[in-house]
């Protein structure tokens, strides 16, 4: 025997009819999907205006010659490309274990109580907003003519370092908060000290997430040309650096400098170029977002 | 046998006293400290290197003349140092990428916090953050040789080759995803129980997101926004190339105009001799560039704190 | 009381009947306050624990057990603003002096955890880490582990997967696991919180069985929630119970202590006697 409902009227029937989203709801999403494709159209335009404009320089003279302002079809970036190696890897060894160090203070050791901690907490997210530029002014006043090291290689990793520390430091804050707080008092309750059960333990841990954030900072860096434009790297280079005192040029500038030639052979030249840096952002992101989702633990 | 020295029932002598002094444990620490307060340093040396010659810079031309002077020629033989053409340059590239980014960056984030399903937010995601990482001379070089040359000169046939509507324009996609993902973690911090405390009063999922989840990540949406803008007044190399290097106190957005950036762009890649006049303005310029998006980024920085002691 | 009621009530203890008075202890708190920040959380307390013997805190929850069993072995210390007043003696050693290593107290005062936290490293390198971090020499790290893992009668389980992750491991292992790397470094007293909370019954009991035969050889101080589980586990029961004072705020407090059959047959005081009976908690 089935139930007898108490009449409800016709009206709350009507009502209960899904009849889908008002208009204003339905509109509203693709006022939503709209602005969301500004940014994926304006980039697929880009990745195909690039890549159309550079593509018939995409050539082995481009990684096998060294610049040239006379002879846009013999011209390469060999110079740029070695010297962008140079200055990363620099960057690498000074930025990664002074910013990841950093962080081990502040997540492991630091009172965030304590006014000096504070300091050092409001600080990093203020470097982490500065302009790059003014990173170039820095370099150029303190690390080129203070300190004497010139227009080098080491003066642009110096800089660079200091430009990414705090993306570093912030990445890998986050990635040693994520290791739980139970696996650091297991291994206090068995006799160890603080720094073994960072070493042994938490860093361990943590290293994906690390590694993911510094590949991700250094990304940053190799796209950087505004500060290098006030040390150095704008003059006329043909040849690679040889050393951490070497003058040199990076992609970035040497994409810049070709833009602003008249020639078009120097646009296309240009084009051809930025395919070259965005292949390498491109392995290097994909490589971060492999180790993210291979090794992501969940807790 | 110290007081801490004391026997156990078995017989053994035993101490709760440290077994070695740890110096390594120590002097780890120390330079833990150091590594820290690295980014303290760096701070003191950007003041140090900008205000030094900035001051210098001021007791040559008066502060009032550079600030409100509306002639701005360094590097002439009858120089000039009035700074405000570029700081007009400069607001007005950064006004049109605000007129594109604030509104699509927000749009953006309220679809991927509210609307988007978690699979399509893993394909969007990422895309922002290729967007981000994108170099900003590439960026340069798409505003010049595209956005100008394909798009504006057709459609305006007088726009000038360097203008600035095509650099802002550019560099608002630029800082979509900065505000895009940060307006989207202020909204995901919005707590649960209020969403459903709007949907159970049979709210729509626009009014939940509009009228509850909008307003409630207000102080965050503030920050991403100020932060926003304070990266793109802080942008160089978008402007260095598609904007160009004429200083020009304007509004017309089809001319082109030099920015504070742009400025210390092409006066510091010049060999300037250090202690010439044209080397300290590139200081004097920096350092109100540094001014300005450093009270920006605090507010921010303040803003941001506010949600979260609110919500976490 | 009656033969029938003794025998049905008998049957839940599973050690026999303590002593009255503690002949030999290894700790003992005395006028013990545990604080965090302002707030006091523990009130204080003074008891012996005694050697070889297992002792249980029970009480509802939020009435200071697992704070006060953190603070024997220093493990507050890691909890910004916690702070701890009177003394917590070990062998006669007040723990919390200013001359004491809180490393060297863990060292001898293990601890095992309320929900299993093995490190995500193997089931080898799980028990190998504590033995590692004292010095202890790699050419005796074969023997440690498999005497551990034998006395934490997890052994026949995992001897074949040594390398695989403790991680990979069931609940009720992960918790034998962890128990075994804190015999490895062969501790003098072990302190266990709440270390059945998450577990199933039947993992639960492989533990309790394993906590009698450990009672052999070292001293056991257990947190549990569970009045069935003191019973049957312990030799010695300490029940505690939330005072609130004027101002309204909770302060755990030690309401009695002795040996268990005591404790759950005759208790001295009607809070143990209403919680015992169900009545509150």
């Amino acid at each position: 025997m089935s139930a007898v409902f108490t009449p409800i009227g016709e009206q709350v029937k009507q009502d209960l009819q899904d009849t889908g989203p008002p208009l204003q709801d339905r509109s509203f999403r693709w006022v939503l999907f709209g602005a969301l494709s500004v940014g994926i159209i304006t980039l697929a335009a880009l990745l195909i205006f690039v890549f159309l404009e550079g593509y018939p320089r995409l050539t082995p003279t481009l990684w096998q010659n060294m610049p040239s302002i006379r002879f846009p079809e013999k011209a390469g970036a060999q110079s740029a490309i070695m010297g962008s190696i140079w200055v990363i890897v620099t960057t690498a060894v000074i930025c990664l274990p002074v910013g990841i160090m950093a962080a081990i203070y502040l997540e492991e050791y630091a009172d965030p109580t304590k006014r000096f901690n504070k300091l050092i907490e409001i600080n990093i997210q203020n470097l982490a907003a500065v302009p790059s530029i003014v990173y170039g002014i820095l370099g150029l006043g303190v690390i080129a003519r203070a300190l004497a090291l010139g227009q080098t290689v080491i003066t642009a990793a110096l800089t660079l370092s200091l430009l990414v520390l705090p993306v570093v430091i912030i990445s890998s804050r986050e990635a040693i908060r994520a290791v739980p707080q139970s696996i650091r008092a297991g291994s206090l309750a068995l006799g160890a000290t603080q720094w073994q059960t960072i070493s042994r333990q938490v860093m361990p841990a943590a290293v994906p997430g690390i590694a993911t954030g510094a590949i991700l900072a250094l990304s940053r860096a190799i796209g950087e040309a505004a500060p290098l434009l006030l040390l150095g790297a704008v003059t006329f280079i043909t040849f690679n650096p040889d050393g951490l005192m070497s003058s040199y040029t990076v992609m970035p500038i040497q994409i810049y400098n070709w833009i602003s030639q008249s020639r078009e052979e120097f646009q296309v030249l240009a084009a051809a170029l930025c395919i070259i840096l965005l292949g390498i952002l491109l392995v290097m992101n994909a490589f971060a977002i492999y180790l993210r989702n291979r090794f992501q633990r969940r807790w | 046998m110290s007081t801490n020295s004391s026997t156990v029932a078995g017989g053994t002598e035993f101490s709760l006293q440290r077994s070695s002094p740890r110096y390594g444990e120590r002097a780890i620490k120390v330079l833990l400290v150091a590594c820290a307060a690295l980014s303290v340093a760096t701070t003191i040396g950007i003041i140090w290197a900008l205000f030094v010659p900035a001051f210098q810079f001021f007791q040559t031309v008066p502060i009032t003349d550079f600030l409100f002077g509306t002639q701005w020629s360094p590097l002439f033989a009858d120089p000039e140092f009035g700074v405000l053409p570029l700081v007009s340059g400069t607001l007005v590239i950064t006004g049109i990428a605000c007129l594109v980014a604030l509104p699509v960056g927000l749009l953006t984030a309220m679809y991927l916090s509210e609307y988007a399903a978690d699979k399509t937010r893993r394909v969007l995601k990422p895309i922002l953050e290729i967007l981000a990482g994108i170099p900003t001379v590439i960026f340069g070089f798409f505003a010049l040789e595209f956005v100008t040359q394909v798009l504006l000169q057709n459609i305006w046939p007088n726009t000038e080759v360097f203008n600035a509507l095509s650099a802002g324009l550019v560099m608002g996609v630029m800082i979509i995803p900065t505000i895009a993902s940060l307006s989207e973690d202020a909204m995901s911090a919005v707590p649960r129980g209020l969403r459903e405390g709007a949907y159970a009063l049979g709210s729509s999922k626009r009014q939940v997101t509009l009228k509850v989840v909008v307003p409630a990540a207000l102080s965050g949406i503030v920050a991403a926004f100020v932060l926003g803008v304070s990266r793109a007044i802080g942008e160089t190399m978008i402007v260095a190339v598609a904007a160009g290097l004429q200083p020009n106190l304007s509004l017309n957005v089809f001319e082109g105009m030099q920015t504070m950036t742009s400025f210390i762009a092409a006066a510091g890649s010049g060999d300037q001799p250090t202690g010439s006049i044209g080397y300290q303005t590139i200081f004097a310029v920096g350092a109100l560039l540094f001014v300005m998006t450093l009270l920006m980024n605090l507010f921010s920085i303040r803003m941001v704190r506010k949600y979260r002691e609110v919500y976490e | 009381m009656t033969t029938n009621e003794d025998a049905t009530v008998g049957a839940q203890f599973g050690r026999a009947a303590a002593s009255e008075k503690v002949d030999e202890a290894v700790m003992e708190l005395r006028n013990v306050h545990v604080f965090y920040g302002d707030y006091e959380a523990v009130r204080e307390v003074n008891m012996p624990i005694a050697s070889r013997e297992i002792t249980a805190f029970i009480g509802p929850s939020g009435c200071g057990k697992t704070t006060l069993l953190r603070s024997f072995n220093r493990m507050n210390d890691l909890i910004p603003g916690a702070r701890v007043a009177g003394e917590v003696l070990y062998h006669g050693v007040d723990i919390y002096s200013s001359d004491v290593d809180p490393i060297e107290v863990r060292r001898r005062i293990g601890m095992v955890f309320q929900k299993p936290n093995p490190f995500p490293k193997s089931i080898y390198d799980n028990i190998a880490y504590g033995p590692r971090v004292l010095g202890e020499k790699k050419a005796n790290l074969d023997e440690i582990v498999e005497r551990s893992l034998v006395r934490a009668a997890l052994w026949e389980e995992v001897k074949d997967k040594l390398d695989t992750s403790g991680m990979a491991l069931s609940g009720g292992q992960q918790q034998r696991l962890c128990i075994a790397r804190c015999i490895a470094v062969n501790p003098d007293v072990i302190l266990m919180d709440e270390p059945c909370a998450s577990l199933d019954p039947i993992a639960t009991a492989k533990i309790e069985d394993l906590m009698h035969e450990l009672a052999a050889e070292y001293t056991i101080v257990i947190v549990t929630h569970n009045m069935q589980q003191a019973a049957r586990v312990s030799d010695r029961t300490a029940f505690f119970t939330a005072d609130v004072d004027a101002k309204g705020v909770r302060h755990g407090r030690l309401v009695e202590f002795g040996p268990t059959q005591d404790i759950f047959m005759s208790p001295k005081d009607s809070r143990t006697e209403g919680y015992i009976s169900g009545r509150f908690g």
